[in-house]
């Protein structure tokens, strides 16, 4: 299974990724890391009613981490709200085309989980009325 | 770095102390059930010998009984084993045998010490810590500065990978109540002048914390000589089992200190409403202790001492130079100083850690790959992540060669070219 891991398909996406870079006037940013080894991505999107208009990532990660970005943000372009939804782990699997080992399966999936958290923020953001939220958050004083 | 790998005092040493190495392996159980593993990640935990497993196995088969509570003659033996194992700490680490408190471990030693000096801490104190800390060093003072409103302070390092002592002798100053540092940081295997830091703090009458995580796997320890106020470590990188790990605490300072876990052996007398607390060091230690496994780190310091593992370490310095520079031959980038600790850590360019772990792995070579639970240092660095190899008296020349074959696959899967 993990000889497989490395394939073409996998390395081409790593070395060449699609829809790598920022979007100034995105309305959907979010970064996820994966703790384990320090795997980060970044999504943006740009979603008007509903159709994605613009997608892409930016990160630093593993092979798997990276790939797996570049493949999905190729599969997001032009669809809509509704599809980013519906990803499940089996999407990316199907999309990377390997067996991926329990160890990667965090790796694999960190694009998934940053662009659906950050569609399901942004919704949360615009349901909510418009008030001046403060939070009182403790932070450490820096000698 | 210059080292004469080439030379002949230095290869004998390395083929000396693989043979060594080798019939060591005897000794570990994980090497009958994987004799072709090459296993470098003795940073995260050691391999144990047959000898701590039995020790343990005995406890459970021949005496198993709790402690401190029976009469019968069971009880007794139970009771004698465990603070014959604490004996044995004590002499191990230089310490009294009322200063050595049975922990589960490092983590859990350091958040003790803490707890056990929260009180003391106001707002604006200062705590010190280095940039190189292991998060269970970091994350409870980072806690105490915020729930006291104190201020948090970090030693660099310089540019050679080594700590900055310059800069600690204006930042510990006046107002530092707490500093709390590693000996020999899991990254770098970068060893702190604790003489200096720990004479700077107590010039200011500061009171210091030392993680010995690391410490304790590769030479003799003496906390009395150290003067250090805490000094906390696990047993399962020395050979022991997990779940142990002691913190010891100055007489002194742990007489005043009040207690931060309650409830059974902890105490002398209860009534309703009120308790007095028992003596040093049961004050510290609630409820039925890990017996078993204090038996097993007992175990594991008879191992060292018969095995005289501390007189092999030269043997662990050579082999981690000769990593050094076969690595850097290969085009890696060592993040580390020159002298330090068996640990080391590089980076491949373009090619995430991760990866090069996975791809060791098919060959059955263990290696940590990511921030090793140092992200700050790692931040300060400017490194994403890193790939670490760490030595323990079990690993032979042979390791090593095999690790850098599998190198040279990671860059032939990731087509990268490499001199050689």
């Amino acid at each position: 299974m993990n000889e497989d891991l490395y394939q073409e398909h996998i390395l081409d996406h790593y070395h060449y990724p699609r829809h790598k870079g920022k979007i100034v006037n995105a309305n959907v940013i979010h970064r996820e890391i994966n703790p384990l080894c320090g795997d980060e991505l970044t999504f943006y999107a740009s979603i008007d009613k509903e159709k994605i208009k613009a997608l892409s990532f930016e990160g630093n990660g593993c092979a798997v981490s990276q790939a797996s970005a570049s493949l999905l943000s190729e599969f997001l372009q032009g669809k809509t709200i509704k599809d980013i939804k519906k990803l499940d782990d089996n999407t990316i699997y199907s999309l990377l085309g390997i067996s991926i080992s329990h160890t990667r399966r965090k790796c694999a999936l960190l694009s998934m989980q940053a662009i659906k958290e950050g569609v399901r923020l942004q919704e949360q953001l615009t349901k909510q009325p418009a008030k001046n939220i403060k939070t009182k958050t403790r932070t450490i004083r820096k000698g | 770095m210059n080292t004469k790998l080439n030379s002949t005092p230095q290869k004998s040493i390395l083929q000396k102390g693989s043979k060594e190495a080798l019939t060591l392996r005897n000794d570990f159980p994980m090497y009958k059930s994987h004799p072709t593993l090459v296993y470098l990640d003795n940073t995260a935990t050691s391999h144990k010998p047959k000898s701590v497993l039995k020790a343990m196995n005995d406890f459970y088969c021949l005496y198993n009984a709790n402690v401190h509570r029976g009469v019968y003659s069971l009880a007794e033996k139970a009771t004698i084993a465990f603070e014959q194992a604490r004996d044995s700490v004590a002499h191990f680490i230089g310490a009294d045998r009322e200063e050595v408190i049975f922990t589960s471990g490092t983590t859990s030693g350091l958040n003790l010490a803490m707890r056990l000096l929260a009180p003391h801490i106001k707002k604006d104190d200062e705590i010190v810590v280095s940039v190189v800390e292991h998060h269970s060093n970091l994350v409870p003072w980072q806690e105490l500065a915020k729930e006291k409103n104190a201020i948090l302070r970090f030693i660099p390092i310089t540019a050679n990978y080594t700590l900055d002592l310059k800069a600690a002798r204006t930042i510990i100053n006046s107002k530092t109540k707490i500093v709390a540092i590693t000996g020999i940081s899991n990254v770098l295997g970068m060893e702190t002048p604790l003489g200096d830091i720990i004479a700077l703090a107590h010039k200011h009458g500061a009171k210091t914390i030392i993680d010995g995580a690391q410490m304790v796997a590769h030479g003799k320890v003496d906390v009395h000589t150290l003067n250090c106020d805490f000094f906390s470590f696990s047993g399962h990188k020395m050979f022991g089992p997990t779940g142990i790990g002691v913190l010891y605490g100055r007489k002194a300072l742990l007489e005043k200190l009040k207690p931060h876990v309650f409830g059974g052996e902890m105490v002398r007398e209860v009534n309703s409403y009120h308790a007095k607390w028992n003596e040093l060091p049961w004050k510290f230690e609630a409820g039925t202790p890990m017996i078993a496994q204090a038996i097993g780190l007992r175990a594991a310091i008879e191992y060292i001492k018969h095995r005289k593992l501390y007189a092999k370490e030269e043997y662990l310095r050579v082999l981690r130079n000769y990593t050094i520079a076969e690595l850097q031959k290969l085009g890696a980038t060592i993040i580390g100083p020159q002298h330090g600790a068996p640990i080391i850590t590089f980076t491949l360019a373009g090619i995430h850690p991760h990866d090069i772990a996975q791809i060791l792995d098919r060959d059955e070579i263990c290696i940590r790959a990511g921030h090793h639970c140092a992200m700050p240092l790692h931040q300060e660095l400017k490194i994403q992540a890193s790939a670490r190899v760490s030595l323990s008296y079990y690993n032979t020349k042979e390791d090593i060669d095999r690790f850098l074959q599998g190198i040279k696959k990671v860059y032939a899967i990731f087509g990268v070219k490499h001199h050689e």
